[in-house]
């Protein structure tokens, strides 16, 4: 008798936990999914004193607006574009400068390597929007305003602490007999790096780039400065509120621009979220 | 060889991210406005000169309570409920906790712009979920008619409500997975030991759950309040793009003395200053708590 009321109230618990679990996860998905739902609203949907969850006839035209940049007068694509190309090849740079150092940290003890682990925390820490007023006028003096290339070494530079911080991690656990083991062998420096290091060390590289990653993708407070008068270098998050600046708060079309801005760093995240788990605390990444 | 492979980062590092935090200090200390830009004037070191002129200002100390007061209230209630969404993670089915927390993390890797501009919309005057469903609301509830058409932007205690409830939703998952993570460590035994000797769930959080993973609860309560009290992107868009001044927080107010015309580069840079030191009294808490992990060895 005793047991079976005790199974009961165990069942009941359970039942109980997955209905907050559920309500917790709809709850933090609804924000994701009012963004998609008005996207695809006409005007007199979005507008309407009695909002409905789902359009009641969806349309293309939001999306249509903003790829063919009927709104911004320039295309989806160009900031697409540029998106990607400052995001990919900061990625590609700080990941292979980030693995240098990391190589560095977990596999010599040197006379500096406590100082440089615990500076690397400290600017981790210093305020962006405070730091871009001086880069601002660097580089303007260098020349360097309105330029992806300018944008660029920006992401490098700040994505670079965090990378390293996290990698250190992965190459330390790389058993260092493998790579004495190849040396007896015979092979060189170079070969041990590129046969025995890196393909073990390359799980911990995607980890990291991912991090780098978001942080190019959706970084603001650097693009909105540094690009100011060339529209056509706008990347997506300047993109985004673009539309939202300008005086006409048309909501589907601000809603199709950020699905358009959000849609690829969501997928690609679903792909590589288990791995992302792993690094979270260790990496430390604003959101 | 170690410093020829730490090269590139500590050139990178230091150009990018160490000599302009050094260029923002030597700034705060010199006259530095439009007349400089032009050249129609030198800086000239004025010494605490741009430092007063901030002390004496309203709009700063308005901007400093507006900081203070939101690190306040938006940490806990993060630390709180990611730790509560944690402790539900962990004692959930494979399939569930899956769901929940892929939920959770894509709410954290959503760009802060989008998530900004989504609340913007839902707590929108015209056409916003929320004023139309606190109109809906029991009236005993704080619901009516009054909610209608409710301006949520033009005053700051709603406008950081609004922002309080986007750092929330992005900042929980983080705090959530973290402490998953550490719950993950402690040995089952412990728990089993602890429901023997009959502590209900909240004896066992604070004798047996919390001792454990202090280390972790430090950390991350100095990564919130950093985040939260240098909060910008967020605040930036919400309170409408520089548009209220009376909603102005410490990075905002410094972000408009520098870029909005005239520039006064050298007050935006002691604001700056103020701001980077606060941050880094409170990171000096962070880089000790990893020493003492062993993070740094």
């Amino acid at each position: 008798m005793n047991r079976m009321h005790r199974n009961r109230t165990k069942r009941v618990r359970a039942i109980s936990r997955n209905g907050v679990a559920l309500i917790v996860a709809l709850v933090t998905l609804f924000p994701i999914f009012w963004m998609v739902s008005t996207a695809f609203k006409p005007p007199t949907e979005i507008y309407s004193l009695t909002p409905h969850p789902l359009p009641a006839h969806p349309t293309w035209a939001n999306f249509a607006n903003v790829i063919n940049g009927s709104v911004i007068g320039m295309p989806y694509w160009t900031f697409l574009r540029n998106s990607l190309i400052v995001t990919l090849s900061s990625v590609l740079v700080s990941s292979l400068i980030a693995l240098l150092a990391a190589i560095a940290v977990a596999r010599f003890r040197f006379r500096f390597r406590a100082t440089y682990l615990i500076m690397l925390l400290i600017v981790q820490m210093l305020p962006q929007q405070a730091l871009v007023i001086a880069l601002f006028l660097d580089f303007r003096a260098a020349n360097l305003l309105d330029s992806l290339a300018g944008l660029t070494l920006v992401y490098i530079a700040f994505s670079l602490p965090v990378t390293i911080w996290m990698l250190r991690n992965f190459v330390a656990a790389v058993p260092r007999e493998l790579e004495e083991a190849a040396a007896i062998d015979g092979a060189g420096p170079f070969r041990v790096f590129f046969r025995v290091l890196l393909p073990l060390v390359a799980p911990g590289l995607v980890t990291t780039s991912v991090f780098a990653f978001i942080f190019a993708w959706n970084e603001f407070v650097f693009a909105l400065t540094f690009i100011g008068t060339d529209t056509s270098k706008y990347t997506l998050p300047i993109y985004v509120t673009y539309f939202f600046s300008k005086g006409s708060v048309d909501w589907g079309a601000i809603m199709a621009a950020s699905v358009l801005f959000t849609l690829p760093v969501m997928i690609f995240f679903l792909i590589v979220q288990r791995r992302l788990r792993a690094g979270l605390l260790a990496g430390a990444v604003k959101g | 060889m170690p410093y020829l492979l730490l090269l590139p980062s500590a050139v990178a590092i230091g150009l990018l991210l160490a000599w302009p935090a050094i260029q923002l200090a030597m700034y705060s200390f010199q006259d530095y406005g439009l007349p400089q830009v032009t050249g129609a004037m030198p800086t000239s070191w004025v010494g605490f000169g741009n430092y007063r002129l901030v002390l004496s200002d309203p709009e700063f100390w308005s901007a400093l309570r507006i900081s203070v007061l939101f690190a306040v209230v938006a940490v806990p209630l993060t630390l709180v409920t990611g730790t509560l969404v944690g402790l539900l993670l962990n004692r959930l089915g494979r399939k569930m906790a899956a769901f929940v927390s892929t939920a959770a993390l894509l709410a954290w890797a959503m760009p802060a712009v989008s998530a900004s501009v989504i609340f913007v919309w839902l707590f929108d005057p015209d056409g916003g979920l929320a004023d139309y469903l606190l109109q809906k609301l029991p009236s005993w509830l704080g619901g009516g008619a009054h909610w209608s058409g409710f301006n949520w932007t033009n005053a700051p205690v709603p406008a950081y409500t609004v922002i309080t409830l986007v750092v929330l939703w992005q900042a929980f998952p983080f705090v959530a997975v973290s402490v998953l993570a550490g719950l993950k460590t402690i040995p089952a035994e412990l728990h089993e030991a602890a429901l023997v000797d009959g502590a209900g769930s909240w004896r066992l959080f604070w004798r047996v759950t919390y001792p454990l993973l202090k280390p972790i609860f430090l950390v991350l309560l100095l990564l919130s309040v950093i985040w939260d009290f240098g909060i910008f992107t967020q605040a930036y868009i919400v309170t409408g793009e520089l548009g209220n001044r009376d909603e102005f927080n410490l990075g905002i107010l410094a972000y408009d003395k520098a870029f909005t015309m005239p520039p006064a580069y050298g007050v935006a840079s002691a604001l700056g200053m103020v701001l980077t030191v606060v941050l880094l009294l409170v990171t000096a808490g962070y880089v000790r708590a990893n020493i003492k992990q062993g993070a740094v060895a």
